[in-house]
């Protein structure tokens, strides 16, 4: 079975994250990054699904030359190869854009399963693995907490707000995973050293017949008008409980209209 | 004026808020027209009309509820073809924004997610977001096609204006591609008879503080008629589902008041409330990042301030 997992490389959420002035993209070179969290769960699932030796692992990335870094993590886990799509064309891309650039690639590669985090941990939108697989005419399982592959099916428990459904559907497909699915792994000092010997490829946008003129900021279907940082919360006012807090507790939020 | 569609976000036979909130910021842009997909037209049908719905498209079909989100795509976008809207909104659900983002694919329209305010521009329709763990504000715009934006909860406060409410009913049909996902079982959750988390005017959330003993909190939420939220750090212990958990890989809320019990407050956890109205902390750590954003903080045991808090608040209210 091939799987295909797509990776983000993000800004850390604990650095302090901004945009570039000078386009208003996220700035991702200025900032320090790293594979987003919650597509850490999409390579352990698929490594999890050839542990018994059985089939391959893509880690696929879009992005400038540091989002290999995501890429790079993902071989330290254990993926067999990886594919970086990098081209300054893509540059600014929006979601829809985005989607496009990682269809091409994912045609390209062929796949049984191509696995997504459910949502990047920086523009958070989640809508990345509905659109692939509206691009590629194929099933979408999204926000799987269990998954299951058998005989070309795939079988997914998700957990939504009113209910738990379990979802059905063939390969290949497109699944989305929560972080209620696994406890991903960290790479081993081996792993580590073995990364550095595979299949790396890195594809420009004209590798994979892509129209330029269809991806980069210009060919975004969304622009930005403004942004601003919005004001730190200021701390207010702080009681240590001498046995009457929770009366001080009620007193606010009395005086601010809660009660 | 051109009619801006409205995806109805309905449950077991219930309105949801956010939808009367989306016919509230759909009045702002043009004629809303309620698109009502599954079974529960005709109990919603006062509610969408009292909020403005000019026109009620009702599309149901047995076959919906077996299938995810094509189904719901594909009666979208026909809509879009016979209506031309101006713009669709559509819930900020997980499934909302799924739907919106293969609709906008479908019909070569931008898409904006996650919007907490919409209103009419020189260009169209232009929405802010909260991004960064709500440090930057972002105003956009759709460039291309037929604007598309999903709404999170708590946007606007929902204002009652009555439309015709003139009933459309359209075909359904579900294709053979969207049949190629199929839900084979549904177990419906039990309801706390709590408000739903991301929909509430008041979230308590619990955290590692409480130590795993979550009856205190539930109570002071009781008391307060407020909805319940745990942190990663609980939901991972076991200690709470994970449909309650607040914070980067759970829900975002946005409150008028997000009391944090026993959280201390990491950006994870932040990402999910920042954005709240007001913030209350109680954690017996006074260093706690928590108490950097809290507009009125106690340290102290948990255990001890929520029962005599939810006493006083109980006798405050009478």
């Amino acid at each position: 079975m091939n799987i295909v997992v797509c990776v983000k490389h993000v800004p850390d959420a604990t650095a302090d994250r901004r945009f570039d002035p000078a386009d208003s993209t996220v700035d991702r070179a200025g900032v320090d990054g790293l594979l987003s969290e919650l597509d850490e769960y999409a390579v352990e699932e698929a490594l999890k699904l050839t542990d018994d030796g059985e089939g391959e692992v893509t880690a696929l990335t879009v992005g400038p030359e540091r989002a290999g870094d995501a890429v790079r993590k993902a071989l330290q886990m254990g993926a067999h190869k990886g594919v970086h799509v990098v081209d300054d064309g893509i540059h600014g891309s929006d979601s829809v854009a985005t989607s496009l650039v990682l269809a091409a690639a994912l045609e390209k590669l062929e796949f049984d399963l191509v696995l997504c985090g459910m949502a990047s941990t920086d523009g958070v939108m989640g809508v990345v693995p509905a659109m692939l697989a509206e691009r590629l005419g194929v099933p979408q399982v999204t926000y799987a907490a269990q998954l299951s592959v058998e005989a070309n099916q795939v079988t997914v428990r998700r957990d939504s707000d009113t209910a738990a459904e379990t979802v059905v559907a063939s390969t290949p497909a497109v699944v989305s995973v929560t972080d209620q699915i696994n406890e991903p792994r960290y790479p081993s000092f081996k792993g580590i050293m073995a990364a550095k010997k595979k299949p790396f490829d890195a594809w420009s946008l004209s590798d994979l017949g892509v129209d330029p003129s269809q991806v980069g900021l210009n060919a975004s279907w969304t622009a930005v008008i403004s942004y601003d940082a919005r004001p730190p919360r200021s701390a207010g006012t702080v009681v240590v409980d001498a046995g009457d807090g929770g009366l001080k507790l009620a007193e606010f939020l009395a005086t601010q209209k809660f009660v | 004026m051109s009619e801006i569609l409205v995806l109805v976000d309905h449950a077991d036979g219930r309105v949801r808020k956010t939808t009367t909130e989306l016919l509230t910021l759909a009045r702002r842009l043009g004629e809303p027209s309620a698109v009502h997909i599954g079974a529960g037209a005709d109990e919603a049908l006062e509610t969408l009309t009292s909020y403005g719905a000019e026109k009620v498209y009702v599309l149901d079909s047995p076959d919906l509820d077996a299938y995810l989100v094509v189904p719901k795509v594909e009666a979208l976008t026909q809509l879009m073809q016979s209506a031309t809207p101006a713009a669709v909104l559509i819930p900020s659900t997980p499934e909302g924004k799924e739907i919106a983002g293969r609709l906008a694919i479908r019909t070569g329209s931008g898409l904006i997610t996650d919007a907490v305010d919409v209103r009419p521009g020189d260009q169209g329709p232009e929405t802010t977001q909260s991004v960064f763990a709500g440090s930057y504000t972002v105003d956009a715009r759709v460039t291309t096609g037929t604007p598309i934006v999903t709404v999170k909860p708590n946007a606007v406060t929902p204002e009652q204006a009555p439309g015709a409410g003139t009933v459309e009913r359209v075909d359904v049909a579900v294709s053979e591609a969207a049949r190629a996902a199929q839900v084979t079982d549904r177990q419906p959750r039990t309801r706390s008879g709590r408000p739903e988390l991301t929909e509430a005017s008041i979230v308590v959330s619990g955290g590692r503080g409480t130590g795993g003993d979550f009856a205190a909190v539930e109570a002071f939420a009781d008391s307060l008629g407020a909805a319940v939220g745990a942190s990663r750090a609980a939901v991972d212990s076991g200690w709470y589902p994970h449909a309650f958990q607040v914070g980067q890989t759970g829900k975002t809320v946005s409150p008028q008041l997000y009391v944090a019990v026993g959280i201390s407050g990491a950006i994870q956890h932040r990402a999910g409330m920042q954005t709240s109205k007001m913030i209350v902390a109680i954690n017996k750590d006074e260093e706690s990042p928590i108490f950097d954003l809290a507009d009125f903080g106690v340290v102290g045991d948990l255990h001890k301030i929520l029962p005599q808090a939810t006493e006083e608040v109980t006798r405050r209210k009478g």
